[in-house]
């Protein structure tokens, strides 16, 4: 097609171009509209969730409190304890950080790095830290004789470790490993054990939530599509009510409820089938971490429910009974796959919401009912232990994905409704 | 008439900002752990201050740590001016400098002119914090669920001869001491057995022992609560808090003594607080001799200064309540008494809190 048969605007451009033109440009508009919620998308999920992958993988504790002595003491071989240049710098490195007083690049914030692999080395620097200035040479020789632990060569191969901005000791830490005292990684010591085994309870207490939510949610969320419409509305205001409801509220409630001088038990007694000594723990342990969360999840699996089963003609069951279906066999062939999108939505919704789950565990959860978002709060909050929080949550996060990924590939992401 | 507007807008834009900004300078948030201990320092502290100086003191509740310290100075907005803490976060805020240095030069002399710096007691005066009380841990028991009153750290311990749920604090810091003081530990010589791993196998062996009929408390007005409802028999409890449920509210409970572990309590300023001035004038006036001897008639914490030690008085709604004599520091309450070691916590409060988490959910 030459040049002359295109059809011309009046100002000489080819129409198909203009016309490209104008459409590319409504469509960047349009583009615009969305963009104040890719901005908050941007600052309040992107920013966020790199900030703590990456404060996961870094630490820069120890080269910005003493950099020189970072930079030396990685060309360190290892062996032994390090040379009598590499103890000067650290010495006089020391004395100088001691003055400062700058947040993140004080000897305190060093200490606290290294003591996570090394427990009990904290006041090691802190007090050195303060005779750093009248230490002289023979600088090794000074340095054991202030302290004699600095003649432990483990404590110069966790600096040296430590050194590095870019380090994986707090996957280390929440994978329940540490570091040996030549610098290999092994399992801890049992009785430092805690967070392998609460990612399995927190998958396990999750699993039976959703399984107790699919299992009270199905039969309400079927009575709800199939009465008419001014029950249906009634029991419909049941279910969101306390959905309504503040969170705290609903959980101090079962507090009242549940615990050992609550209603519950104050009944049991009154009706003599326990004695008054004999009053049933169910709150402050798992127990009441399930019947608790169980109770705030279940809206999330009736509302997906309902709203596939309202989709569901009635007339599919009637056909298969009246062509000799026994009730199950019809439930199961016809209705059950049709609801499938609905109770797939209903899980994933109630077992990653329970899986994070914060607030109720903390409150009602006792020792044993505590899942692992309780424990990345514990290091936010209380340890102050940033990183390792970063890196167990991190942690979560990756088995939301998996489970996420695995769930596409068994049921389908596709087949996901929630109405 | 648009002119008249605009400049009565901006007249009152004026006075807004001028009125805001003065206010805003006097103000002070003043933290601490809420309950009777902050009533104590509203009404000796704050009140007096504000008279005086014609400020506003603000008082927030929280209970302890220093995350909130930490998250509002890293985030360079801090709006806590003055933060009661325990001695082991005074120090370790102070290292990783997040908290004002405090010249000591500014603390007034005593009444009787005695040099601020011998009138307190040795160890209340710090880099970056000055200290008020002294307070302490100790075990209460209710007195009608004994017809023998237990008298020692080994009693708490004994389920036999005293049965009962016992009451804990959730955290390993002085817990594990008292379970090597009540295994028989003296208590002048726990730290050293706790700093081998022999020794801290033991305390938590020792913990062992009780497990099953503890109640963990986390929050210092939860252990007379749990003792009033009858939720526990005997607790671990700070002798504050259950003094006035004692005293106040005419509960029958008795104090062990006996393995008892004082600390600190000191007042700290934030890095970048806005009201540094009026903070550290705060400061030098709450430990003044004279309120650190009022705020002791409003709960039994020992003040800081010895000058105020002798001017103790009664409990305030009790005349025939001498203060003096529910002190942790008194003879009888220190016969076996043991000051928390922060350094010792220090150093090894991350490890000893993972395996005291991980003991906790076996």
């Amino acid at each position: 097609m030459s040049t002359a048969e295109l059809t011309l605007t009046e100002d000489g451009i080819p129409l198909k171009e203009k016309l490209a033109k104008t459409t590319a440009l409504q469509r960047r508009r349009a583009l615009l509209l969305t963009l104040p919620l890719v901005i908050f998308l941007v600052v309040s999920f992107v920013f966020p969730i790199g900030q703590m992958l990456f404060s996961s993988v870094h630490n820069d504790k120890v080269s910005a409190v003493v950099p020189t002595f970072a930079e030396a003491i990685i060309q360190w071989d290892g062996e032994g304890l390090p040379s009598e240049q590499i103890f000067e710098i650290f010495v006089k490195d020391l004395a100088a950080a001691k003055k400062v007083r700058e947040i993140g690049r004080t000897v305190g914030n060093m200490a606290t790095r290294i003591n996570y692999e090394m427990p009990g080395s904290r006041s090691l620097f802190t007090s050195t830290a303060r005779k750093a200035k009248k230490i002289e040479a023979p600088y090794k020789e000074n340095l054991i004789k202030v302290n004699k632990k600095w003649a432990n060569p483990t404590i110069w191969l966790t600096m040296q470790r430590a050194a590095r901005d870019i380090t994986p000791a707090f996957y280390v830490a929440a994978l329940d490993l540490k570091y040996d005292e030549n610098g290999d990684i092994v399992r801890a010591d049992e009785l430092y054990q805690i967070y392998l085994n609460n990612f399995i309870k927190t998958l396990g207490v999750s699993a039976l939530i959703t399984l107790i939510c699919v299992v009270l949610a199905y039969p309400v969320a079927y009575l709800l599509s199939v009465l008419p419409l001014r029950q249906a509305n009634l029991l419909m205001i049941m279910v969101l009510l306390p959905f309504w409801t503040s969170l705290l509220v609903r959980t101090t409630a079962w507090i009242a409820i549940l615990q050992t001088e609550g209603v519950i038990n104050d009944m049991l007694v009154f009706m003599g089938f326990i004695s008054d000594d004999g009053r049933i723990q169910m709150i402050y342990n798992q127990t009441g971490t399930i019947i608790a969360m169980v109770h705030i999840l279940l809206p999330f699996m009736i509302l997906p429910l309902y709203s596939v089963m309202k989709t569901i003609p009635p007339t599919y069951m009637r056909a298969a009974l009246s062509m000799g279906a026994k009730p199950l066999y019809a439930y199961r062939k016809v209705y059950l796959p049709q609801t499938l999108p609905g109770l797939a939505a209903g899980t994933l919704l109630v077992f990653i919401l329970a899986i994070g789950y914060y607030i109720t565990p903390a409150l009602v959860g006792g020792e044993d009912g505590l899942l692992i978002s309780n424990l990345i709060a514990y290091h936010i909050q209380k340890s102050l232990n940033w990183s390792l929080g970063a890196a167990l949550g991190t942690l979560l996060l990756a088995v939301v994905l998996i489970l996420y990924w695995l769930y596409n590939k068994l049921i389908g992401i596709d087949k996901l409704r929630f109405g | 008439m648009k002119k008249i507007i605009n400049k009565t807008l901006i007249s009152s834009a004026v006075i807004a900002t001028l009125a805001f900004s003065s206010a805003q300078a006097d103000d002070i948030t003043v933290v601490s752990w809420g309950g009777a201990y902050t009533k104590s320092q509203v009404e000796a502290y704050h009140k007096p201050w504000m008279a005086q100086t014609g400020n506003t003191v603000v008082s927030e509740d929280y209970s302890g740590g220093l995350a909130e310290i930490k998250a509002q100075v890293e985030a360079g907005n801090v709006t806590w001016d003055v933060v009661d803490v325990e001695l082991s976060d005074a120090i370790r805020g102070c290292d990783e400098g997040i908290l004002e240095v405090i010249d000591p030069s500014i603390l007034p002399a005593a009444d009787d002119g005695t040099a601020a710096a011998d009138d307190f007691l040795p160890g209340s005066i710090h880099e970056c914090a000055v200290a008020n009380i002294i307070w302490s841990t100790l075990i209460a028991f209710d007195t009608t669920k004994y017809s023998t009153a237990p008298t020692t750290m080994a009693d708490f311990f004994d389920l036999d001869k005293f049965p009962g749920k016992r009451g804990m604090r959730k955290s390993p810091k002085a817990m594990l001491e008292m379970a090597l003081m009540g295994d028989g530990v003296p208590a002048n010589e726990v730290y050293d057995v706790m700093s081998t791993e022999a020794g801290i196998a033991r305390a938590f062996a020792k913990l062992d022992t009780i497990k099953d009929s503890v109640v963990w408390w986390e929050a210092g007005a939860q252990p007379p609560q749990l003792l009033a409802d009858g939720e526990v028999s005997m607790t671990i409890v700070w002798n504050g808090r259950i003094f006035n449920a004692i005293a106040s509210e005419g509960q029958p409970f008795g104090l062990i003594w006996d393995g008892q572990i004082y600390d600190l309590d000191l007042f700290v300023i934030p890095k970048g607080s806005k009201n540094l001035d009026a903070a550290l004038d705060f400061v030098t006036f709450a430990t003044g001799t004279q309120p650190l001897a009022d705020q002791a008639s409003w709960i039994p914490y020992g003040p800081t200064r010895q000058s105020s030690i002798a001017k103790i008085g009664t409990f305030h709604s009790d005349a025939s309540i001498n203060m003096v004599d529910h002190m942790p520091t008194t003879a009888a309450a220190m016969k076996n008494a043991l000051q928390n070691d922060f350094e010792f916590w220090a150093d090894n409060q991350d490890q000893l809190n993972e395996r005291f988490n991980a003991w906790l959910t076996k």
